[in-house]
């Protein structure tokens, strides 16, 4: 067990990498009331097609997260989620384009609670009978989607700018392609994306870092496997593949997305880690909420505080995005167009920059008092090989002339593309 | 943790004080005690909005913001809740804890005083607070609240609060209706603030590592200007018991998944009401994942991905959201009330009782590591004059028995259900 220290940040994290490959790391927090645990494997909404033996196999869209739902059943019949809360801990799980994270919070019981999280996503279980009922589940789940305006944003950007990725697959799955799965699918998957090689372990808060690993260690016993191989069987270019994309729902007000679509780093990993932090400075210095631009599009009433921005790495897909409410997000993405252009030409407003630098310790140090966001951040971290814990350490090395490149090269129009909401325009009789 | 201490520092104005060293952020909020009233819900509302936009040393938005990076990326929001029929409106400010921050460099002082500036000493011209401020923000105000209405779960929420509380002040959404919050005008709104300043009575929580008389201090100070009537002690949320025949209303708009919302009065436990046995029956009936509406409803039936209750002890309510085909509605409704027969039938396993209680002491405990729901969890207490801790409430829930549950389920009534359905399958009621 290896720890690092962190005093800047008043932070350990302890970490091991056990002989099947799993990876451990754990950050205590003595004094907190609760610990929260994340097993997690590289596997989600993305990973349709890989390597099965010799061979590349095709599975149906949704799979993972339909998987993630079926892991909580039990052989003997029992369910994880029931056993978690009688032991008082509240558990959940997520799929993401490229990861499935299961986790529980708790402020007693640890030890008891990590080894059930353990060993149930570990065992896997499934039957004719169940996969149908969670058929029924899960259509409920995709039709509440088709319903929300913004996670319909949200996929038709991705949709928009990518021609090939998997990222531009719904993490979910269609009403049509869940019907394809069966009980040897989800058990197929499990073999490949479930082995301890290709999972990690994280927990944060009131915890000791030798009971985690010990746990670990004595529950999952499965030998070292293979790292899956995905499908790279597809070919994307820099440039978008569609420049706006519009639907029309029963909504009361507009909302839109814009993308920026990001060459991302081959070498991946830190070099990656480093180019995700430059974007987000560089879209805070254009469109944060302390830039010249913001200011002057929210005193005009163009915008208002729905109007945000992040950057987001999935699946080995790097993507800068704004998002917001109102009809005008083509005339927004021209003034980000503009506005970028304009302040390439310059020599950068260096106050103004370190500022920014030092709002992003508030920001670190907000986001550190949530055990579950160190828990992510770990993850992530492990997942995209990085050291997550250095953050401001890469913001605090980056010039202004670095932002400026990143927004000269990026905020052009061939690499964005707006999704709108629109009101459904109903036709008077 | 330690427990709360609160002071009344000034007239009308209470400082609740939790002291940890386990945050690297402090956290401070003002909150101004309103009786929610459709009449000026909006208006309460929207003078935080404007006030945000700028005070007399800081008139504007990028002035501000500015401010906020030099402080290390400090937030100063508005804050906008209901507790009960208490109308809550102030700001919110979080902020780095000094032993994080380089040097010597303090700023709890400064943030203090800032979010008093923004309260008390706002950029007016001609003594009223300034046109383009109020307008735009009044503009941006009615987008939120259309907002909200474009998830058809909240406006489902919100139709069944408006049905069911057609008299009463419940029915009311925290920013107010569209309709008053479009004819705000500039005089009358500068009118209401100066009105609600004098004699709203203030509640101040902070949390954090500053000790008391740092912090009663920098409050002190920053708030020496704070005018003082005639405190208005008044409001407060009136509670139904009775309530007649339930009512079904149906209606359609464009939506792919029905939304079923139902509404209960808690009856007659509210004449002594108990917190924690309506908590617990709470979890019981449809709380979490081993209530039985998430064990019933989602997955014994598979008609839903969610069912779940949530009670308002404040009003002595409790609602049911659920998300459905359009042709499970008399399915799904009866289901639910089906199951509340059995809770008041002492139906309850010792199982589904037990689990219950953990998994709430588990969540209720977990309040003390973040300051978001310390912050709701005492100002709601203390408008009750409670004044147990997280901790301590844990305990209470512990000693529940079948017996509290049943009389809480026996004394609840069905008042009003609403569905809200797609256009093309209509039928008659």
């Amino acid at each position: 067990m290896t720890c690092k220290e962190y005093p800047e940040l008043g932070e350990k994290i302890y970490s091991e990498v056990l002989d099947n490959g799993l990876a451990v790391f754990v950050m205590p927090k003595q004094d907190y009331v609760k610990t929260f645990a994340a097993f997690a494997t590289r596997y989600g909404g993305s990973d349709c097609r890989f390597k099965l033996g010799d061979e590349f196999v095709e599975t149906p869209e949704g799979i993972a997260h339909f998987l993630e739902h079926k892991m909580f059943d039990m052989p003997d019949g029992s369910d994880a989620m029931t056993a978690l809360s009688a032991l008082g801990a509240s558990p959940n799980a997520f799929t993401g384009p490229d990861s499935t994270c299961y986790i529980f919070s708790c402020t007693d019981n640890l030890e008891q609670s990590l080894r059930v999280l353990l060993s149930y996503v570990t065992t896997p279980y499934f039957t004719d009978a169940s996969v149908a009922k969670e058929q029924g589940i899960i259509g409920q789940e995709i039709r509440m989607c088709e319903d929300s305006p913004s996670h319909v944003v949200y996929e038709n950007l991705l949709k928009a700018m990518y021609a090939e990725h998997p990222v531009r697959i719904s993490v979910p799955g269609t009403v049509e392609s869940i019907a394809k799965i069966t009980p040897q699918t989800l058990y197929d998957c499990h073999k490949v994306f479930y082995n301890p090689s290709n999972m990690v372990l994280a927990v944060a808060g009131r915890v000791d870092p030798e009971a985690v690993i010990a746990a670990a260690r004595e529950v999952v016993t499965a030998e070292a496997g293979d790292v899956p191989v995905r499908d790279t069987g597809f070919s994307e270019g820099p440039f978008v593949s569609e420049s706006k994309t519009v639907r029309e729902m029963d909504v009361s007000i507009p909302n839109y997305m814009i993308g920026i679509k990001l060459d991302p780093d081959p070498a991946g990993g830190e070099a990656l880690f480093r180019q995700n932090l430059l974007a987000e400075l560089a879209m805070d210095y254009l469109a944060g909420p302390s830039s010249p631009l913001y200011i002057r599009l929210y005193e005009q009433g163009v915008i208002n505080d729905s109007f945000g921005f992040g950057v987001e790495e999935e699946a080995g897909a790097l993507f800068a995005y704004i998002s917001a409410e109102g009809d005008n997000g083509g005339d927004v993405a021209a003034e980000l167009v503009k506005e970028a252009r304009a302040l390439a030409s310059t020599g950068g407003d260096a106050e103004y920059f370190d500022g920014l630098k030092k709002s992003a310790i508030g920001g670190t140090l907000r986001m550190l008092n949530s055990p579950e966001s160190c828990c992510m951040l770990m993850v992530n971290g492990y997942f995209y090989g990085y050291e997550a814990m250095s953050e401001l350490d890469v913001i605090n090395s980056f010039a202004v002339s670095d932002v400026l490149g990143f927004l000269k090269e990026n905020v052009i129009p061939e690499k964005m593309t707006v999704s709108v909401i629109e009101p459904v325009k109903k036709v008077n009789a | 943790m330690e427990k709360a201490v609160i002071n009344s520092i000034m007239p009308g104005v209470e400082l609740i004080y939790v002291h940890t060293d386990k945050f690297k952020t402090g956290h401070l909020s003002v909150n101004l005690l309103l009786q929610l009233d459709k009449s000026s819900a909006a208006k309460n509302a929207l003078i935080m909005h404007v006030l945000r936009r700028g005070c007399k040393r800081l008139p504007d938005l990028k002035s501000i913001s500015d401010e906020l990076d030099r402080l290390y990326g400090a937030t100063i929001d508005p804050v906008v809740r209901t507790i009960g029929e208490i109308q809550c409106v102030g700001f919110s400010s979080n902020f780095a804890d000094d032993r994080y921050l380089p040097g010597e460099e303090s700023i709890l002082e400064k943030v203090v005083s800032l979010t008093a500036e923004l309260l008390l000493d706002p950029a007016t011209r001609g003594g009223l607070l300034k046109a383009d401020y109020v307008r735009s923000e009044r503009d941006n105000l009615c987008d939120a609240i259309r907002s909200e209405m474009s998830d058809k779960r909240t406006y489902s929420f919100m139709r069944l609060k408006e049905i069911m509380f057609s008299g009463e002040a419940y029915g009311t959404d925290r920013n107010g209706s569209l309709k008053s919050a479009e004819r705000i005008a500039q005089i009358a709104l500068t009118k209401h603030y100066k009105a609600i300043l004098a004699t709203a009575p203030i509640k101040i929580f902070y949390c954090g590592g500053a000790d008391l008389e740092r912090i009663t201090e920098a409050v002190l100070n920053a708030f020496s200007t704070l005018p003082r009537g005639e405190i208005d002690l008044s409001a407060g949320t009136e509670i139904r018991v009775e309530c007649g025949e339930p009512r079904f209303v149906t209606e359609t708009m464009d939506v792919t998944q029905g939304k079923l919302t139902m509404g209960f009065r808690l009856g007659e436990v509210m004449y002594s009401p108990d917190y924690a046995s309506i908590a617990v029956f709470n979890a019981v009936f449809g709380g979490g994942v081993t209530s039985k509406l998430f064990m019933n409803v989602r997955e014994r039936m598979s008609l839903c991905y969610y069912a779940s209750s949530v009670t308002d002890r404040f009003k002595g309510v409790m609602f049911v959201i659920s998300g459905v085909e359009f042709d499970k509605y008399e399915t799904a409704r009866d289901e639910i009330l089906a199951q509340l027969r059995a809770c008041a039938e002492g139906d309850i396993s010792e199982g589904e009782l037990s689990s219950a209680i953990s998994s709430l002491v588990n969540s209720v405990r977990a309040m003390e590591d973040s300051v978001s729901s310390l912050d709701a969890y005492y100002l709601a207490h203390s408008i009750d004059g409670l004044t147990y801790s997280p901790s301590e409430y844990a305990l209470l829930i512990g000693e529940i028995t079948r017996e509290d549950v049943v009389r809480v389920a026996k004394s609840v009534r069905l008042d009003c259900v609403y569905f809200l359905r797609g256009e093309e399958k209509e039928v008659a009621e």
